[in-house]
């Protein structure tokens, strides 16, 4: 590499490398000096990397995230560094390999356990179930499948009957 | 019905009847949740967000908890009404200045209030007097579970509600308590009791004025962290947190009835006499007289009932309320006269100071 690592924090050339380790991943990070004295690098005992990773674009090790952009709402890495905020809910895919990490050092766990929105997690099962459903009777009818038409007419019947029970209930 | 007499009615915090908790005053749960498929408000062009604010404003207006309720866009605030829903905590200072297709419905109780394109694309908000966290958390879930039955969320079996910050991932919960802390700031503790409450996970903030500023010594204590436990045990964990500062603060307040009684009956009845006799007052001086006048309640220098009036001149008391209470626009200083005539008539008739059992209790 040829050119000069820029800081993570702003885009001056870094003359600070760290690299911790947090849960058994190693996180590194380039910061200019400016940017070094800001975050308190240069006291040891008062730096803590968990402040600098919602800013910085930290990646573990072998990710390169560089260049990702969210495919649902255009949302690139460039700009979680600038916003400290995801575009869409899709993000957290598009980003996961940045995020996970992350997770680790903000929160208490990295898996969700508390509520669950049933009722709106089966409407979207069914809905999605739904629309798969009509697709396949499209292409039935098209193709001249009648014997399949009918049996995916039936299964759009059950589906529907089901959804009309949830919604109820 | 309407914001004008919205603002007419006493809130949830300003109810006399329900300040029956000396120490914390109101306790306060608010859930962060985002429809699935749709770009957050800060990303979302100005069209996505008028049809989300759409959306989201029928299904609100719809539930029970809302039935008589004010529904308003941003836009369509007046800067004054904007301050004055901050400082009943009814919106929050981010919602106020936020660009268009923003809104917000208040219950007429003003109990419950559903922020549209704050962070997120709702900010579900349940607020009780006094140290409820149980019953707030069975309020809010129940009209979090009335929106769900019409609203898709966007939420990951893994990560759970997915929100705009990160930080709020999982539950997407933040409960929190207002409380009174008279003697542990008297006594100079505030700063050791914020560290160790730091410490188990929880964040302490001044509650008036910007940033950690405590006029009036109100603090507001909630979880910092949302993924990776349940609802339930992140209020466990925050209800034993505040019990334990509860208990910092009756022993604070012991220890200074025990040594330095006549400091502090000199400091409440002070507080008293100027709160009557004042012509000039600013929010901040008027935040730190009530709440000694509030420390002389609780320790029997006023009677008990007098409490919900303090509590209530907390809020009636900030820029916002008292520029409400006139037609012409207030320069600073006016303000100050208005507030002390306000106070002066308020305390004219509250009831005289008894120190003569200041030794015990
Ligand atoms: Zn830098
Ligand atoms: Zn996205």
């Amino acid at each position: 590499m040829a050119s000069p690592l820029k800081c993570d924090l702003c885009t001056k050339p870094a003359t600070v490398h760290l690299t911790q380790i947090v849960n058994n991943k190693v996180h590194k990070v380039d910061l200019c000096e400016a940017c070094a004295q800001a975050k308190g690098v240069t006291d040891p005992s008062g730096f803590s990397l968990a402040d600098l990773l919602l800013k910085a674009s930290l990646t573990p090790e072998a990710t390169v995230a560089e260049g990702l952009r969210c495919e649902h709402c255009g949302f690139t890495q460039t700009d979680f560094k600038k916003h400290g905020r995801f575009g869409c809910p899709h993000c957290y895919d598009t980003f996961k390999g940045m995020i996970e990490p992350m997770l680790d050092n903000m929160h208490k766990g990295t898996t969700h356990t508390g509520k669950v929105p049933h009722k709106a997690l089966d409407r979207k099962l069914l809905t999605d179930r739904l629309s798969k459903l009509e697709g396949n009777l499209d292409d039935a009818i098209k193709s001249e499948r009648y014997e399949d038409a009918a049996r995916f007419r039936d299964e759009i019947h059950q589906v529907k009957q089901t959804f009309g029970q949830k919604l109820t209930s | 019905m309407t914001l004008a007499s919205l603002l007419a009615t006493p809130s949830e915090l300003t109810d006399t009847a329900s300040s029956k908790c000396a120490i914390v005053l109101m306790t306060r749960i608010r859930l962060a949740r985002n429809l699935a498929g749709k770009s957050f408000p800060g990303w979302a062009k100005e069209k996505e967000r008028n049809a989300i604010l759409a959306a989201c404003r029928d299904a609100v207006s719809a539930t029970t908890q809302m039935k008589r309720s004010v529904s308003t866009t941003v836009d369509d605030l007046s800067d004054l009404e904007k301050q004055i829903l901050v400082e009943r905590h009814l919106i929050s200072r981010e919602l106020s200045g936020a660009k268009s297709g923003a809104g917000v419905i208040i219950s007429k109780d003003q109990a419950f209030s559903v922020m549209i394109n704050e962070e997120d694309h709702l900010r579900i908000q349940t607020m009780r007097a006094g140290f409820q966290l149980k019953k707030t958390w069975n309020a809010i879930n129940d009209l979090d579970s009335a929106l769900e039955d019409k609203l898709d969320y966007a939420f990951s079996p893994t990560l759970g509600y997915l929100t705009a910050c990160p930080t709020n991932l999982g539950t997407g919960m933040r409960a929190s308590a207002m409380m009174h802390l008279p003697a542990l700031v008297i006594s100079s503790q505030m700063e050791k009791v914020v560290r160790a409450v730091n410490q188990l996970g929880m964040v302490v903030r001044g509650l008036f004025g910007e940033g950690s500023d405590a006029s009036g010594s109100i603090f507001q204590i909630s979880n910092q962290t949302t993924l990776g436990e349940s609802e339930e045990d992140i209020i466990k964990r925050l209800g034993s947190v505040l019990n334990s500062i509860i208990e910092h603060e009756v022993n604070a307040r012991a220890r200074l009835m025990e040594n330095e009684a006549s400091k502090l009956s000199d400091k409440i009845g002070r507080a008293y006499g100027i709160l009557q006799n004042c012509h000039l007052l600013s929010s901040g001086e008027a935040m730190n007289l009530l709440s000694l006048v509030r420390l002389g309640i609780d320790l029997g220098m006023f009677p008990d009932d007098s409490r919900g009036v303090i509590d209530r001149l907390f809020i009636e008391a900030q820029p916002g309320h008292i520029q409400h209470t006139t037609k012409h626009d207030l320069e600073s200083n006016e303000r100050d006269t208005l507030r002390a005539e306000k106070l002066r008539t308020e305390f004219a008739s509250f009831s005289k100071p008894n120190f003569s059992h200041n030794s015990q209790n």
